[in-house]
């Protein structure tokens, strides 16, 4: 079939019908199949979200849609149907003719989906020439035209634009402005929003949600983020490892889950509302830092470059027992102050004390210093070092500081249980484990110093939800038994409503904000806190997401 | 957040990823170019078994025989020996074959012991310059200065200011190639350093030379590895071109190099001197660089991240 015996289909077809699909893996895999008897359809005008965690098959599903598998993973079974055409069929050729016009494709990273050395009018208009006949100056006034659509500021100077030039939320209008140019009757997004602010997110949310409105495409949205398919699904289908386990329209499988798995994914979403948080039992200050700053002196001694200010004027404290979240989105400076506070940079101005005792913000560091503030970090697959035994990593803290082997081994045996490990993975080396059972040994090797203060740097943000919320649980049990001072990066205001006390809000270096934590979720007083608030995705549905009862 | 999260839900991935030399052993690259220098090998240690006659023994009645010809040798006691020249004889009478075999013994040992010496040298540079920020412009500045002359002409001129010897050769070839181990070792601690594994190190208070050896050197192995087949090719081939130039290893000791530099002269009528030496030295290089693409294949991370992530 053809685009034109598609035109007189029924208006209520499907633009886009999979039917059985199943895509095999290569044999040794930890499962036969990457997706297996997957049914779904998108019709015209409609937002469809296929919402797993990863490894659940939903980029698979994607690449099969626009034929885009990779060569070790064969669709084996069933098909897919766009306006009525198998695809699975479909020789490359045709494909390729398809692809841009009748389907596109937006993909996560908005940085590399882009080619660097190309201005970006270039790289749209290369997409025009190849598919259509127009002329260059019509294409030109096409492409101006689109760029309008998609909101971006001053079209002209953006096509004449490198794409290192442009922000992250811009590449990514630029990402789309090329996948809808040729009026595709199919748009696949796969994880667009996610490598991008939360304020940008959901501008870019709303970019979507218009565009398909006014163009009536038919979207496929590839997403990990509840809140996300919260806001922007009309359906959702929800998949678990490879199979398709429930869908039903947003509001069905959002509040009414039929599923056992989708009911606990969904318990596992942290609210946006603040839980009652007992007063503090002491105001035992662990850590304060003054007048905190962090100056980066740019270029060498022949060519003098700009300063960049990454932190000023931080004013801050953890007191014994409490966590202590710091939230802004990317470029705020937050990670700044956490590496400054663990001296793992040095800051260039203000007073930092720990327990009462200054500490020095350049030169070496007392050793003390090093066993008493410790720091787990964002990306689990990197913050162990691949060619050691996790016991040696877990060890390596308490040796430094005169520990007994043996007594060291049987400290990390005890933390094992902590991080509810077995001890018998002592013996084994890192990649030997999932990103959470990671994060777990991440946390097992700060504690074993038995520091006073932890810092959690993004320490959740790369885990899927299920696991984040273990975590997270992890990390306020421990809290409480240690009594730790526990400082909480993250960017995720969900992640810091649940877990902290009170919350610091930074934006370009600066705090705006800071103060309890249900102070600054019930009433932000600073514009930036309420425009954050405000953009954190699925807010709507918060109340309606079913939850245990607080305990 | 759920109230009781059992003991780890989460399952590892499935099946530990095949040990480091079960994936050696499946490469094909690695079997190939093993077995050949294996052979290579085991020719040059049991060249005296090997129907060879001691290399330098020359004799006027049997100069320049064709391969297959049978002659005779006279040994340094005056008894006379029937042999069968199977590459044939030089302009002095002397066996291509044993020279061939015995020459063998010389490539490979200078190319595992500057492969050895350059590694050691610079990665011990490599370390100091990419982990201490005032340490690496001088020393980085010492190698641009090193690789700024040809290889060969250093070469040249390090033997030329020492006695020539199989020692002051392997020196002189080892100290062009230690730049580019040091600049490759100097990168990859850039970026180990800046590793969160390396971080939480420091966190935990371990020291300075304890981060060295035990966190980034052991990550820096693989590639290294690698690099040393590289050096090893080179370092064959830059012994054969000294000696061909008449600035490497004493002509007394055959060598491939010595071997196409005397064959040169009668090459249009007896082009064996020339050739057999040649073949062999193509062969054992094309050997070492073909284990060298397995061995990044396999164990260098950048190429094989199979199973992680």
């Amino acid at each position: 079939m053809s685009g034109a015996s598609a035109a007189v289909m029924a208006d209520d077809a499907p633009v886009l019908d999979v039917r059985g699909l199943a895509v095999r893996l290569p044999p040794g895999a930890e499962r036969a199949h990457a997706v297996r008897e997957v049914s779904f359809a998108v019709r015209k005008g409609e937002l469809v979200c296929l919402l797993g965690e990863s490894g659940s098959g939903k980029s698979v599903i994607a690449q099969s849609v626009m034929g885009l598998l990779p060569r070790g993973l064969p669709a084996v079974a069933g098909e897919v149907r766009l306006e009525g055409e198998n695809l699975l069929a479909a020789r490359p050729e045709r494909l390729r003719r398809l692809r841009g016009t009748r389907m596109s494709m937006v993909f996560q990273e908005p940085a590399t989906a882009l080619n660097p050395v190309m201005r970006c009018g270039a790289q749209i208009d290369e997409l025009l020439a190849c598919h259509t006949a127009l002329p260059a100056a019509e294409r030109r006034r096409r492409i101006l035209e689109v760029l309008a659509q998609v909101r971006l500021p001053d079209p002209a100077r953006m096509l004449a634009s490198y794409p290192h030039q442009l922000s992250g939320g811009q590449r990514q209008r630029i990402m789309i402005a090329m996948a809808l140019i040729l009026e595709p009757a199919l748009l696949v997004a796969d994880e667009p929003t996610t490598a991008l602010d939360v304020t940008t997110q959901a501008e870019i949310l709303a970019l979507i949600r218009l565009l398909q409105r006014d163009h009536g495409t038919a979207v496929l949205y590839i997403t990990h983020d509840f809140g996300v398919a919260a806001e922007i699904a009309d359906r959702v289908a929800v998949l678990r490892q490879g199979e398709l386990i429930e869908q039903g329209s947003a509001e069905e499988v959002l509040s009414r889950p039929r599923h056992a798995y989708t009911r606990m994914l969904l318990a596992a979403v942290p609210s946006l509302v603040p839980p009652e948080r007992a007063p503090l039992a002491t105001r035992e200050e662990v850590l304060s830092a003054h007048g905190l700053g962090k100056t980066y002196a740019g270029g060498t001694f022949l060519a003098r470059g700009k300063e960049v200010v990454a932190a000023r004027d931080i004013e801050l404290s953890v007191h014994r027992g409490e966590t202590v979240g710091i939230v802004g989105e990317s470029g705020s400076g937050k990670s700044t102050v956490a590496r400054c506070v663990a001296r793992l940079i040095e800051a260039s101005a203000g007073r930092l004390a720990l327990d009462g005792a200054s500490v020095p913000l350049a030169g070496s560091v007392a050793r003390e210093f090093r066993r008493r503030v410790q720091i787990v970090f964002q990306d689990p697959y990197r913050s162990l070092n691949p060619r050691r035994t996790v016991g040696a990593a877990i060890v390596e803290g308490p040796m430094n500081f005169g520990v007994p082997r043996a007594k060291a081994r049987l400290r990390a045996q005890a933390l094992m249980g902590l991080v509810r490990l077995s001890p018998g993975a002592l013996e084994r080396y890192p990649h030997e484990f999932s990103g959470g059972q990671r994060q777990r040994l991440c946390i097992a090797r700060a504690l074993a110093l038995e520091p006073h203060l932890l810092i959690a740097d993004e320490a959740v943000s790369a885990l899927d939800v299920s696991v984040q919320a273990q975590i997270l649980e992890l990390l306020a049990d421990i809290q409480r038994r240690l009594r730790l001072a526990l400082l909480f990066i993250t960017h995720d205001l969900r992640v810091a409503a649940q877990i902290c006390d009170r919350v610091v809000v930074m934006q370009h270096g600066r705090i705006v904000e800071q103060g309890p934590v249900g102070a600054i979720f019930r009433a932000p007083r600073h514009p930036y806190t309420r425009a954050l608030l405000a953009a954190a995705p699925g807010r709507r549905f918060d109340f309606a997401l079913p939850r245990p009862p607080p305990a | 957040m759920s109230a009781a999260a059992g003991i780890d839900s989460e399952t590892a991935p499935a099946g530990a990823a095949p040990g480091i030399g079960r994936r050696l052993a499946r490469n094909g690259a690695v079997r190939f170019g093993g077995a050949v220098l294996l052979v290579l090998l085991v020719l040059a240690l049991a060249a005296p078994w090997l129907g060879t006659v001691d290399p330098t023994l020359f004799d006027p009645a049997s100069r320049d025989l064709l391969p297959g010809r049978v002659g005779e040798v006279m040994t340094l006691d005056g008894n006379v020996l029937q042999h069968t020249f199977w590459m044939g004889s030089d302009g002095y009478g002397r066996d291509l074959y044993s020279r061939v075999l015995y020459g063998a013994r010389v490539s490979l040992l200078v190319g595992a012991t500057v492969a050895l010496l350059a590694l050691a040298f610079g990665t011990l540079a490599g370390l100091l310059a990419g982990y201490f920020r005032w340490l690496d412009g001088v020393l980085m500045r010492v190698m641009d200065g090193l690789m700024a002359v040809p290889n060969i002409l250093l070469a040249v001129a390090l033997v030329a200011m020492w006695k020539a010897s199989l020692w002051t050769v392997i020196a002189a070839i080892t100290v062009p190639e230690i730049p580019r181990v040091t600049r490759l070792v100097r990168s990859l601690v850039l970026g180990i350093r800046e590793e969160p594994y390396v971080e939480a190190a420091v966190s935990v208070g371990t020291s300075r030379f304890a981060i060295l050896t035990r966190h980034i050197l052991p990550n820096c192995i693989a590639p290294l590895v690698v690099q040393g087949t590289y050096v090893c090719a080179s370092a064959m081939l830059v012994e054969a071109i000294l000696s061909f130039l008449g600035v490497g290893l004493p002509t007394d000791i055959p060598t491939w190099g010595n071997m196409m530099a005397e064959g040169r002269l009668e090459f249009t009528q007896y082009p064996q001197n020339v050739f057999f030496p040649g073949v062999f030295l193509a062969l054992t290089v094309f050997a070492v660089n073909i284990l060298g693409d397995g061995l990044r294949d396999t164990l260098d991370p950048r190429f094989g991240k199979r199973g992680e992530r």
